[in-house]
């Protein structure tokens, strides 16, 4: 029956044959394990594709609901997670493996003639790589996305004549950006990018087959069959691929930050890990040296990757004998390796505490003093009886919350006032301020509580909450010293003589919390 | 023999690429069925709202009324309106139609002529307690829940009727 079906489609359609004259393809002898790359970054654009489209199936493509609804996939939606996560570290899986094909083709010379066409539709693929990853970044609509995208928008904006063009085809006047760059990103994501990809790779799959896959330089043995050989092998480094993906996608969760804030000055923007050497490369340069960082290098750096096949012309030889290519592959990776990790290290740690008000981190004590903690987990994962706050979005109204905690924290002491703080927090939460819940240090925490009953939010201003007749007190620590901020708050005005800040003699154990809180507050 | 040898390694091969394959589709394809069919968690709305006052009704006198009603739609928490049929059947009693044919979900309004809901699609007809007297209808209309607060119309969720 099965047979009978498939003669049918054979005789109609050939596709039989088709698969099998494609699969019987000859390879050389020499061909192995180091050829896998290219299947395995097809196999990572066919995730892309497919993960894509079930997020589309559930995302709303437009400012604010963008960061509404991928919220609704990742806390309402089963195996939402999971699919934001393989979509987001396939994205970046794909960089490497596409990267890690490159270097392969690149040190095994495999580009040279007749290939060279084959070399240069795979510099397109991986430019296109890079740009899925630059307009997928704003999708998620949070800080990181809106932030990062706007350095993006910037730095092209500078770019010599074009500038003012480019910035316009991203939909954006002067580095502006909102519905309508998201619009363009969105558009060029889904609907630009995927199908010129698609052709591009059938183009170079098409080439590769055309000119058969690079032999050695010398083959000793005879050449052999694509399947299943071959196929086998590609496959192992598919599922060895997925596997890793896949446990990214479980057990490192993506963040799903606070919506996109125009006004928020606190963010500290960072691009995705791949970009962050081009960022680095950034600080090199001032003023109207700048463009060197921005355009030149980079330009030139893909002007010598096209043109490799062509400053290259030598007869093939041996892996081993091409230490030149070697030497090229070592450079240019202990330069991303260095750049990279400079950037990391001076990226500025903000602990989700660091950007709360003086109520929130308050808020955070009562949660422990009510021991809410007994029924709901924090952290991904962490099954208690009742919901865990990391795992879902809080959107109960305030008075049914409040009535939550007064039924169930009764005889903890806390006050009406408290629990609406609570709510209020609770209601705010996201992914990264979950956080905070569970590692908040206990005296940053009573040092906030003891702000909160001391009523010092009436002249001091906090992440934008406070009255405005005292300094305000983000960054504090970085202007005053330890010892200063003690002797001030015990005899104000032997510090600042006319203050209008009464002394506070708090005891020990007080002043250490709140000399603790003061140096959580992080400009 | 060796051809023999070639030959298992050949099943082996072949057995490993679609035992691998096999994997991969369900790990992407049980998580993409579970993301499109099952239900969000959204909670259940609930909550009474006042629709009507009792003693502006007539008994046995169907009214439209038209109320806010606050409801979660997927990642949108929205604010529509929302139409019922109230009818009086007694002192402090009154039950609440929804106002969709049980049929294909066209609107369905009162007349007065010959005392029916009468739908303007397929000409299906209900009585005023809400019953099937004619056209394609499976079921009765559906009811809201309600409750009589004084003189105050309460309607909660709607209720699915049973079927005929």
């Amino acid at each position: 029956m099965l047979n009978k079906v498939l003669d049918w489609v054979e005789e109609r359609t050939g596709a039989t044959s088709g698969v099998a004259h494609f699969l019987n393809e000859d390879i050389p002898g020499s061909s192995g394990w180091h050829q896998v790359l290219g299947s395995v970054a097809m196999f990572c654009f066919l995730v892309q594709f497919v993960t894509g489209i079930l997020l589309a199936l559930n995302y709303a493509p437009t400012p604010p609901d963008a960061h509404e609804s991928l919220r609704f996939i990742l806390t309402e939606l089963t195996s939402g997670r999971l699919i934001r996560g393989l979509h987001h570290w396939g994205a970046s899986m794909m960089i490497v493996v596409v990267v890690l094909h490159l270097l392969q083709v690149f040190l095994w010379g495999a580009y040279k003639k007749p290939r060279e066409a084959t070399w240069m539709l795979g510099v397109v693929l991986l430019l296109l790589t890079l740009g899925f990853g630059l307009t997928g970044y704003l999708l998620p609509w949070d800080n990181r996305a809106y932030w990062g995208t706007v350095v993006t928008t910037q730095i092209t904006a500078k770019a010599p004549i074009a500038g003012p063009y480019i910035l316009r085809l991203m939909g954006s006047e002067d580095g502006q950006i909102g519905v309508q760059t998201f619009a363009r990103f969105y558009g060029a994501h889904v609907l630009l990018l995927p199908p010129i990809t698609m052709l591009l790779i059938g183009l170079h799959v098409f080439l590769v087959r055309k000119h058969g896959v690079a032999p050695a330089p010398v083959e000793t043995e005879p050449t052999k069959k694509f399947y299943p050989g071959q196929v086998f092998k590609d496959t192992v480094a598919i599922f060895v691929m997925f596997a890793i993906l896949f446990a990214l996608a479980t057990l490192v969760r993506v963040p799903l930050g606070k919506i996109a804030d125009p006004t928020d000055t606190t963010y500290i923007p960072r691009p995705e890990w791949y970009f962050l050497f081009l960022f680095q490369l950034l600080k090199f340069f001032e003023g109207p040296l700048e463009i060197v960082g921005s355009m030149v290098l980079p330009g030139v750096a893909v002007g010598l990757l096209f043109a490799t096949p062509f400053i290259d012309r030598g007869k093939a030889i041996q892996l081993r004998q091409r230490t030149f290519a070697i030497g090229i592959v070592l450079l240019a990776g202990i330069g991303w390796a260095g750049l990279t990790a400079a950037a990391m290290r001076t990226t500025p740690i903000m602990l989700p505490w660091n950007s709360f008000t003086a109520e929130e981190v308050a808020a955070v004590g009562s949660f422990r003093q009510g021991q809410c903690w007994q029924c709901h987990g924090t952290t991904p994962g962490d099954a208690k009886s009742g919901p865990n706050l990391a795992d879902i979005a809080v959107h109960e109204d305030r008075d049914v919350l409040v009535a939550h905690f007064q039924k169930h924290a009764a005889n903890s002491g806390l006050k009406d006032s408290q629990f609406r703080q609570l709510a209020n927090f609770l209601r705010n939460l996201d992914d990264e301020s979950v956080a905070a819940l569970p590692l908040t240090p206990n005296s940053v925490v009573a040092g906030a509580q003891l702000y909160m009953k001391n009523n010092c939010g009436v002249c001091h201003i906090v992440r934008g909450a406070g009255g405005k007749s005292g300094p305000p007190l983000n960054g504090v620590a970085s202007r005053r010293d330890r010892a200063w901020l003690e002797g001030h708050f015990m005899d104000p005005q032997k510090f600042s003589p006319g203050t209008m800040m009464p002394p506070y003699k708090f005891n020990r154990p007080e002043m250490d919390n709140m000399l603790a809180y003061m140096e959580a507050l992080k400009d | 023999m060796a051809e023999e040898k070639i030959e298992k390694r050949r099943g082996f091969l072949v057995g490993s690429i679609h035992a691998m394959m096999g994997t991969i589709s369900a790990a992407l394809g049980i998580p993409a069925l579970g993301y499109l069919f099952v239900p969000a968690r959204e909670k259940k709305q609930g909550g009474w709202i006042e629709a009507a006052d009792i003693s502006k009704l007539t008994v046995n006198q169907p009214e439209q009324v038209i109320f806010q009603r606050v409801r979660r739609d997927g990642w949108k928490v929205v604010s529509e309106k929302t139409a019922a049929w109230v009818v009086k059947t007694g002192e402090q009693q009154v039950v609440a139609f929804s106002p969709v044919c049980t049929h294909l979900g066209c609107a369905v309004s009162w007349n007065p002529g010959d005392k029916t809901f009468a739908c303007p699609c397929h000409t299906s007809s209900f009585s005023p307690d809400g019953k099937v007297m004619a056209g394609p209808a499976p079921r009765a209309l559906d009811r809201f829940d309600v409750r009589v607060d004084g003189i105050k119309v309460m309607l909660g969720d709607v209720k699915k009727s049973a079927e005929a």
